[in-house]
Order: C-alpha cells, then sequence, then structure tokens
C-alpha cells in the first residue's frame, strides 16, 4: 500500500479528534473514577464494593435476556412475512416499523403509563367489563414490556434486511433436494438469516441490559436495574462516582464478553455481524 | 438400451400465465425415458417455465403435468423424482462442497457412511476429488458447476432438469462441460432435460430438440430434422443460418422464386401455393455471373477463418453464402443452387418477418447472441 497523502490525513483529522474527545477521553476518565478512590488514589475497594449490586446485575441481564428471546420470536416471523409481500407492502412495512423510532425514547415508554396504570385504558377497559383493576404498572412484566417495545425494530430491520437478500433460488434447490417447509426452514432460511439474527440480538440486549429509564418508569422501585444504580450513584454526588463508574466498568466488560461470543457464533461461516 | 415406448414426463395441453400474459399455450410434449432432450428458443419463449412446470416449482392453469402415467399437477417440488441444476448453480453459501451434494442424501435419511460413499463417487464422476472441505466461494465457475451436478445426481433422480447450466461459463469450458454431461447422461441413463438458447449447444448434446416461442412449440426432432427440415421460418432462421425467400409451388418438385424456376425435392402442396423457401448459405455455389439460376451483386465480404461470407443482393433481396473463395465487393456473380438445397415450409406466422440479410451486419448478430446471464453470481450477507 501508498503512504496516504497528506491531504486525506488531514481530511480525516476531524473524526479522530472526535473519537478522542468523545469516546476514548471519557472511557478513560470512567476508568480512572473506577480505579481510584475519593483522594485520587489508586484502589481497587470500588469493584469489591460491587458485590452489593449483585442482585440488579443479575435481574438487568434476566430481563434483557427475555426481552430479546421475546423480540427474537416476535420479529424473525414478521421479517420473514415481510419479504413475502409485494415490494411496495414492504416498504410500507418497513416505514411503520420505523415510524415510533422517529418519536422520542421517553415519550415512548411515558405512553406505556397511560395504557398499562390502574386508571389507563387496559383497566379502564377491564372495569367496564366488571373485572380488574390488574396491577399491570411497576411490574417486571412491564419493564420486559417496555423494552421489547422500544428495541424491537432494531430487531426486525437487520433480519429483514439479510432475509429479503437471500437468494430464491436457494430455497427452490433445497425444496428440489426433498427438503418440506419444515426442512428448508431449518437448513437453509434459519443458517443464511443467523448474521442478521446476530445483529438483531445485540442491538436489543445490549440497550436492554444497561436502561434505567424503562424500569424506573414502568418497574417503579421494586427493580432496580443495574442501569438505574449507577445512575442513582451518579445522582448522589462526586463522593459516588468512583463506584459508579465501577459499576459501568463491569458492565461494559460484560457486553464486551457477550459480543465477542455472539461474534465467535457467526465467525463458523460468512461472517459479516453489524454492530 | 433406449426403451423408445416409454414416456416419463409428460405435458398435457399445458397453459401458464402470469399477469394475464400468456407464458406457455397450450403446451403438448412427450419425453421419453433416458433420453437427451433439449428445450431450445429466445429468452421469454417459454423454456424454462416449462422446466419449473416438471420441477414442481410451478402449477398450470390448465392442463396436465404427467410422470410416469400419473399426473402431478399440485405434487410438491420436494416430493418428485426429478432434481434441478439451477442456472446460477444455487449452491448452498454456508455449507462446504461435501455438505452440499450430501444436502439431498441427508434428507432422505441416508446412514452417514453410505453418504460418504455417495458423495466420493459423486465428487469423482464430476473430477473434483478431494475438494471434499472446500468452501463453495472458495471454488471457480466450472468447480461450482460440478458442484452443482454432483449435488443433482446424488440423489438417483429419475430426470434431471438443467436450466441453462452453462450459459455463466467461458466457451472453452463450455465445450468441454457438453461433452462431460453428455457422458455423464449416458453412463447413468437419466433423462436429461435441457434448456438453452444457445442453438449449437442444442444441436451438439441432444437426443431431441424443441424449439420453442411465443409460449408454443415451433418443432420436435432430431438434430438433423431440424436443421434440414426446419417446419417454418421461425426454426429455420434460429437454428443456423437461412435465407428464407417467397415462392410459389407451381406443382410437385417444381418451385418459383426470385423470379426463376427451380426443380427440388419437396412435394404436398396444392397448386400454385404460396411457400417460404430455405436455402442455407453453405448449399448455395458461387459461379461465374450469367452461369448459375441466379444473377447478384457482392455487396459485403467478411473472413471468418474456415470461410468467407459473402451477401449478395439479388433483386434487391439480400442472401448469404458461406463459400470458401474470395470475392470482391460489387463483382457481378451468379448463383448456383442443387435441388436438394431447396426446402420448402408452409407458410406461418413468422413468413417474412426472418431470412433476409438486409439488416445485417456481424456486429447485430454478436450482440444478438451476448448471454443475457448476469456475470457469476456473488453472494451476499
Amino acid at each position: 500500500m501508498k503512504n496516504k497523502s497528506l491531504g486525506s490525513k488531514l481530511l480525516s483529522a476531524p473524526y479522530i479528534v472526535w473519537a478522542a474527545l468523545f469516546i476514548i477521553v471519557p472511557l478513560i476518565i470512567m476508568l480512572y473514577f473506577a480505579l481510584t478512590n475519593e483522594a485520587g488514589v489508586f484502589t481497587l475497594a470500588n469493584l469489591s464494593e460491587i458485590g452489593k449490586y449483585k442482585k440488579a446485575f443479575g435481574l438487568s441481564i434476566l430481563y434483557a435476556a427475555i426481552a430479546t428471546v421475546i423480540t427474537l420470536l416476535l420479529a424473525y416471523p414478521m421479517a420473514y412475512f415481510m419479504t413475502k409481500l409485494k415490494i411496495s407492502s414492504q416498504r410500507m412495512l418497513l416505514l411503520i416499523v420505523m415510524l415510533p423510532m422517529w418519536m422520542n425514547f421517553l415519550i415512548r415508554t411515558y405512553s406505556w403509563i397511560s395504557i398499562l396504570a390502574n386508571t389507563g385504558i387496559i383497566n379502564t377497559f377491564l372495569g367496564k367489563l366488571g373485572l380488574g383493576p390488574v396491577q399491570l404498572m411497576y411490574t417486571p412484566g412491564a419493564v420486559i414490556l417496555g423494552m421489547v417495545y422500544d428495541f424491537i425494530p432494531y430487531m426486525i430491520l437487520p433480519i429483514y434486511s439479510v432475509m429479503s437478500k437471500l437468494d430464491k433460488s436457494l430455497l427452490e434447490a433445497s425444496e428440489d433436494l426433498g427438503a418440506n417447509a419444515f426442512v428448508k426452514f431449518k437448513k437453509v432460511i434459519l443458517p443464511l438469516t443467523r448474521p442478521g439474527i446476530i445483529s438483531g440480538i445485540t442491538m436489543v440486549f445490549v440497550p436492554s441490559v444497561s436502561t434505567f429509564y424503562i424500569s424506573q418508569k414502568l418497574g417503579g422501585n421494586k427493580t432496580m436495574l443495574i442501569g438505574d444504580a449507577i445512575e442513582y450513584l451518579f445522582n448522589l454526588g462526586v463522593d459516588y462516582y468512583n463506584i459508579a463508574s465501577a459499576i459501568s466498568m463491569v458492565l461494559m466488560i460484560m457486553i464486551l464478553v457477550c459480543l465477542f461470543v455472539m461474534n465467535r457464533f457467526n465467525d463458523d461461516d460468512d461472517g459479516g455481524v453489524v454492530i | 438400451m433406449k426403451n423408445e415406448n416409454i414416456n416419463i414426463v409428460e405435458l398435457k395441453d399445458v397453459t401458464v400465465s402470469f399477469d394475464g400474459e400468456k407464458i406457455l399455450d397450450g403446451l403438448n410434449l412427450e419425453i421419453k425415458d433416458k433420453e437427451f432432450i433439449t428445450l431450445l428458443g429466445p429468452s421469454g419463449c417459454g423454456k424454462t417455465t416449462t422446466l419449473r412446470l416438471i420441477a414442481g416449482f410451478l402449477e398450470p392453469d390448465s392442463g396436465d403435468v404427467v410422470f410416469e402415467g400419473k399426473v402431478i399437477n399440485d405434487l410438491p417440488a420436494y416430493k418428485r423424482q426429478v432434481n434441478t441444476i439451477f442456472q446460477r448453480y444455487a449452491l448452498f453459501p454456508h455449507l462446504n462442497v461435501y455438505e452440499n451434494i450430501a444436502f439431498g442424501l441427508r434428507i432422505k435419511k441416508f446412514k452417514e457412511k453410505e453418504i460418504k460413499e455417495k458423495v466420493e463417487e459423486m465428487l469423482k464422476l464430476v473430477n473434483l476429488s478431494g475438494l471434499e472441505k472446500r468452501d463453495i466461494d472458495t471454488l471457480s465457475g466450472g468447480q461450482q458447476q460440478r458442484v452443482a451436478i454432483a449435488r443433482a445426481i446424488a440423489n438417483c433422480p429419475r430426470v434431471l432438469l438443467l436450466d441453462e447450466p452453462l450459459a455463466a461459463l467461458d466457451l472453452k469450458l463450455r465445450k468441454d462441460m457438453q461433452k462431460e454431461l453428455k457422458n455423464i447422461q449416458q453412463q447413468l441413463g437419466i433423462t436429461f432435460i435441457f434448456v438453452t438458447h444457445d442453438q449449437e449447444e442444442a444441436l451438439t448434446m441432444s437426443d431431441r430438440v424443441v424449439v420453442m416461442d411465443g409460449g408454443k412449440i415451433q418443432q420436435v426432432g432430431t438434430p438433423q430434422d431440424i436443421y434440414n427440415e426446419p417446419q417454418n421460418a421461425f426454426v429455420a432462421d434460429f437454428i443456423g443460418e437461412s435465407n428464407i425467400v417467397d415462392g410459389k409451388m407451381i406443382k410437385d418438385f417444381y418451385v418459383e422464386f426470385s423470379g426463376q424456376k427451380f426443380d427440388c425435392l419437396d412435394k404436398g402442396f396444392s397448386q400454385n401455393e404460396l411457400v417460404d423457401v430455405v436455402v442455407r448459405p453453405e448449399d448455395v455455389d458461387i459461379v461465374e455471373s450469367g452461369k448459375g439460376m441466379l444473377k447478384g451483386i457482392v455487396t459485403s465480404v467478411s473472413f471468418l477463418g474456415v470461410h468467407y461470407e459473402i451477401i449478395v443482393d439479388i433483386g434487391g433481396f439480400k442472401w448469404m453464402i458461406q463459400t470458401t473463395d474470395e470475392h470482391l465487393v460489387d463483382e457481378e456473380v451468379g448463383l448456383y443452387i442443387e435441388p436438394d438445397a431447396i426446402h420448402i415450409m408452409k407458410k406461418s406466422e413468422y413468413s417474412g418477418l426472418y431470412g433476409d440479410y438486409s439488416s445485417y451486419s456481424e456486429e447485430i448478430d454478436l450482440l444478438s447472441e451476448v448471454d443475457y446471464v448476469e456475470e457469476e453470481p456473488v453472494v451476499e450477507e
């Protein structure tokens, strides 16, 4: 490869500065706080404090995992049937899938309160039937519902994008070789759409596991997730930055490990995951 | 040892339409067991649709698809005893060579040992031994083609359907594969239904050729029949080069065209019936002006190696003549035509559309023969 010209170096400079300023520097600050005490002296004490938040970590991973599985189960068939439609209908449906993403994330979450609350739409309706009210708000179910609702477009889009590029002649080839609908799905469609599934899982699991807003609004104080813990600690003031940073660091490492494992899954064959 | 009496596949008055347009229009075809039959025609003639009908990817709107005497119109593809070699191979990109070939066998629940034996046998047959572990995208086009063949015939189909399988290969490789496919067909005794738009390929490989256009069969016959006795102007023009002129059958064995009367070998037309007369370019001899039956002016000469291709203007109609002698443009020449070089066809919807070389140029001919198949498939992920 020949040396890059000065011009192209200059052109890439703003991005390098950007990345340094807004990605590298904050990461270093986080690491600094995580590995020092209030006096700025190196310590690992913060990490041992994390034990107290075991439950929050566990709940976060559990809820995010459940939400990811539900999202996948909903999004995969949806993406599959979308590809069966006329191109114009496919575009329309894609638009509908993406439409909520244009709305503010907080408003989208907030709107669920008016649906799920004891005086909300569902309970009002049930009341008219002489039932309820049923406690829907401030339950783990409400939190998971919020995650599924907020993040499902990120599952549908990558799966749809892989699925729509699937070569139809491969499906015919498998039928030709004796595969019924089930075998065709298991041996051809599923393995070939795996890159989409993997990036969908990544794009839903990562924000779900670190969310704090959804659990606060829909789960109340009963479901403290790790994101809530971090937010809570930061709000307590400068003295708690160290422990909050330590939790953030551990969460990040966990996510990185998850991504790494996922990508290994995909490396077996044709790779190409989008993170 | 062909059993000439058994029809393995029959199409009975089959019609298929898409969006109101008839792709196949009342097609009747009988395909014999163990024969190599080719569906030949320009793109859009319905040949691939016919193949997909037999494969089971399509159901006819009306008419019947019959396999060994049973109507199989709504039998799904996966239950049919036919296998297909797809135009762009359609190999599974997530599986290696071995697993691609084993795909059908695994579905049929063969034992691992049998699968291994079968795959090795197939790889040997297509000269790919040792490539079991290779990924599909590391193979060349020709190798992919061979894997596709191996994958299809590993299932021991009764009928193998080939959808322009050689279209994406370069000329040299295509010639080699033509021979190999023919060998494989004879070795295994499987019925081959081969689709192509390449008339040379059809003539060299087939026991019988089905010439199609506009969703209809124009002619079915041996390659010799098709070439020597074309049934209408379309077939005459599509298979090889032809001069097709308007003529009049004066009586049996006597025809008039280009203002002259000729002896010929055809009979059975009514007196003074208007006909199409076909004369192949290689069957015309150029003689001194005034000596032959016809007289004309040379308008173009191109050297093609084996012979010259000469366009001669005879009373406004341009004839193509192939000869090994050189002639000059603007030279006045005579044409001599033997009675057995003249072939008479009944008038058809194609009369007057083909067979005049007045707009002929090498470029146009080359352009029209360019494969409409795009380049090698790129597997996207």
